[in-house]
């Protein structure tokens, strides 16, 4: 009898662990099963534009357009006129600070530094016409610009330099009557674009998003899901889910994988636990700027060099700018790894005038909040653009150059190449005050890397972090992680006792053998 | 007179057995999940020491219902007869082909160096590797866990414990598989441990021992045997 029971229990240990061992591992989360359902129907919009005498008649500014848009959709300039699409400010709570205005009206980056004073070279990417000058009204809904979000022609396109007015090339007519839902053109020709270039600012939003292959972005590939920005970021009454921290400072409106993934989409529990500390980003996207290179380091201190008292460039091999006098020296990258950092959803972010405290090491421009013992945190891939930018020494706070103006003898850095006086008419129109020394200090910007979402078989495997060399997590030190660390003593002891017990075995062995030949012998 | 004596029940025999290969994957898959080796694959490594962990749970509590129910508990009360003798024994004695000097029997089949290591590896070592790696298993970030009490903080000090066990462990199995070369016979022990039969003392004498049991005096079991 107690042989059946124990024969009985050893063939449940081996059922067990066979179970274990031989699980099958490709698993379908039922709610993909929902999307894949869903996300090919083809969309019918309620009503054809074509088909309105208000959109057949000659247009001969674009506010008419707008006005004839706001004829029909009577309240919808009211929610773009909410936006921080239009408004490029918005009230945000920042701890230690309160509740401020923030947005690219007031805060300074360490690509083209900041917006005040050069407005009608960043409008291009605003959406309304006629932002020329820092005195732009934000009221007047006629200049709205409702079609560089909602063409479906491709072929409305923004002036350079012209405050946001449409290109000349336009045809009010075309655009007007093609309306629709945006898609990833009307997005990515300024989200694409940001910081003057391809590619950038971000490293993982460029112009081969615009038809990317399921290699580049397993969502929006164009050979698979083919899916649009507004699928992720959705959006009511021109609410937009979802920003990027370079701007934003509370853990609100964020558009995330979890929206349709859910919290614990592997099959293996190991890794749903994973999502308590881990986003879903930081192995699904093991590297970015995947077909075109990103912008990692922009040196300002070099810029303003003359060729005979003529502007230059340099390129690299691949047809990127290293040098400009207007910008200053860059380096780039191309299929980077992201760095990684512990973050909550909150930051805090340098705002003209904050006073540096100490200029000798790099300054944090956006700060994203977070840390291994914050519950709320999360491990994030990051891009960090790394730059030199110019500070007043003196005052110690960063410097708002006057960079963009029609003319010469404006005092604009990209026609008179003249730090001090690009500094001084810079900080004038930002009401600051300048001392007349300029100095170069070393500043950081962090940009969270959330799209290229490589397909599952190239997720980071674990051995990338769990390692104790070149592990992807190196940098985040402040926890314990199995097998990265360890105990160096103990590391130590342990073998040490092992190697004894190894050593005693062997000799009191040896001396064995030796003892039972000589009694043969004897 | 030395006798065939059944001295591992098939019980002790499948336990040792199953034993000796729960901790086999244990070491093997734990030094992977360790970074000291590469076997596995990481993955698979977590994943099987896992469910080694888990088997081995079971069968210890198999190993201590057996052990109390059978009174073979009292096989690793601790002594300190014959200790320093069989220290000797062995630092000095085995190289002269001197007898054991503590003799094996049915009911007492461990020598007071071996009730002492077995002793500290069945209160002390196991014990400290079984709790550790449970809450490295089920030890949860704050906001994770519904049971507050494993909402530990980090699990350095519980991984930091379970890798010294598994280093006592480890240099415990090399010293073992060491000494069970030192019966009667090179390979008498590891014949005993697989049919479950040993060459013993003659079975008059296991039965006085039998006796002494019954009276319940570990020492006069001692006793005996030294005197024998």
């Amino acid at each position: 009898m107690k042989k059946i029971i124990f024969i009985l229990f050893l063939i449940a240990i081996i059922t067990i662990s066979a179970i274990g061992l031989l699980r099958d591992n490709s698993y379908q989360p039922t709610r993909l099963d929902e999307l894949l359902e869903n996300y090919p129907k083809e969309y019918t919009p309620s009503a054809d534009h074509s088909q309105f005498e208000i959109l057949k008649k000659k247009f001969s500014s674009p506010q008419q357009v707008t006005e004839a848009c706001n004829s029909c959709h009577t309240e919808r300039h009211k929610e773009v006129m909410q936006s921080n699409h239009w408004n490029w400010t918005r009230e945000e709570y920042v701890e230690g600070r309160g509740i401020i205005s923030l947005g690219k009206i007031n805060a300074i980056n360490n690509f083209c530094i900041g917006v005040e004073g050069n407005e009608q070279s960043c409008a291009k990417c605003h959406v309304g016409y006629g932002m020329t000058s820092s005195m732009f009204s934000f009221t007047d809904p006629k200049n709205i610009d409702c079609l560089v979000c909602h063409d479906n022609s491709d072929t409305y396109a923004k002036a350079s330099e012209k405050g946001g007015a449409p290109d000349i090339s336009v045809n009010f007519n075309t655009v007007a009557q093609s309306v629709g839902k945006p898609g990833r053109s009307n997005c990515g020709v300024c989200h694409f674009y940001g910081g003057g270039g391809n590619n950038v600012k971000h490293g993982d939003l460029e112009e081969s998003m615009f038809e990317p292959t399921r290699d580049v972005d397993i969502h929006m590939a164009s050979d698979g899901a083919d899916m649009s920005c507004i699928e992720c970021h959705t959006t009511e009454k021109h609410v937009i889910k979802g920003k990027v921290y370079s701007l934003s400072s509370m853990n609100r409106n964020r558009s995330e994988c979890e929206q349709c993934h859910t919290s614990s989409p592997h099959e293996q529990s190991i890794l749903n636990e994973h999502t308590y500390k881990v986003a879903c980003q930081t192995c699904h996207i093991p590297i970015y700027a995947k077909v075109n290179a990103t912008k990692t380091h922009w040196d300002w201190s070099t810029a303003g060099k003359l060729k005979n008292g003529e502007p230059y460039s340099e390129e690299d091999a691949d047809g990127n700018h290293t040098y400009l006098s207007i910008k200053g020296s860059f380096v780039w990258g191309k299929n980077l790894k992201p760095e990684y950092i512990w973050f909550n959803g909150t930051a805090d972010h340098y705002l003209l005038g904050d006073v540096i405290n100490d200029t000798s090491k790099p300054l944090t421009l956006n700060t994203m909040h977070g840390s291994y013992t914050d519950e709320t945190s999360k491990i994030y891939p990051v891009k960090i653009h790394r730059a030199v930018q110019p500070y007043d020494p003196v005052n110690k706070i960063l410097i708002q150059p006057k960079l963009f103006a029609d003319e010469k003898g404006e005092g604009a850095l990209w026609k008179d190449f003249n730090w001090l006086r690009a500094s001084e008419v810079g900080m004038k129109e930002v009401h600051l005050p300048f001392s007349g020394k300029i100095a170069f200090i070393k500043t950081e910007m962090y940009w969270p890397i959330n799209h290229m979402v490589s397909t599952k078989d190239l997720s980071v495997s674990c051995t990338e972090c769990h390692s104790r060399e070149n592990s992807r997590l190196a940098q985040l030190n402040d926890f314990y992680m199995p097998g990265r660390d360890y105990s160096r003593f103990v590391e130590t002891a342990g073998v040490g006792i092992i190697l004894l017990t190894l050593l005693g075995v062997f000799v009191h062995g040896a001396v064995r053998i030796i003892a039972s030949n000589k009694k043969e012998r004897k | 007179m030395i006798k065939q004596v059944y001295i591992y029940k098939s019980f002790e025999r499948f336990w040792h057995w199953t034993q000796a290969v729960i901790i086999f994957m244990l070491v093997i898959t734990g030094f992977e999940i360790h970074r000291f080796i590469t076997f596995f694959g990481y993955g698979n490594a977590v994943r099987y020491h896992n469910i080694a962990a888990y088997s081995f749970i079971v069968l210890i509590v198999f190993a201590i219902f057996w052990h109390f129910t059978t009174g073979a508990w009292r096989q690793y009360l601790p002594t300190r007869k014959n200790l320093k003798a069989q220290m000797d024994y062995y630092l000095l004695g085995i190289f002269r082909n001197a007898p054991h000097p503590t003799k094996k029997t049915v009911l007492s089949k461990l020598n007071p160096l071996q009730k002492l290591v077995y002793l500290g590896l069945k209160v002390l070592v196991i014990p400290v590797i079984v709790f550790s790696g449970l809450m490295y298993m089920f030890y949860r970030y704050p906001q994770g866990n519904t049971i507050r009490v494993l909402n530990i903080q980090s699990v350095e000090v519980f991984a930091i414990i379970h890798t010294i066990g598994a280093f006592l462990l480890v240099a415990f199995i090399i010293a073992h598989l060491y000494l069970i070369t030192t019966g009667l016979t090179i390979t008498s022990n590891l014949k005993a441990m697989i049919t479950g039969y040993e060459e013993l003392e003659d079975e008059e004498q296991l039965q006085i021992d039998k006796n002494d049991i019954s009276n319940g005096s570990e020492d006069s079991i001692s006793d005996t045997i030294t005197k024998s």
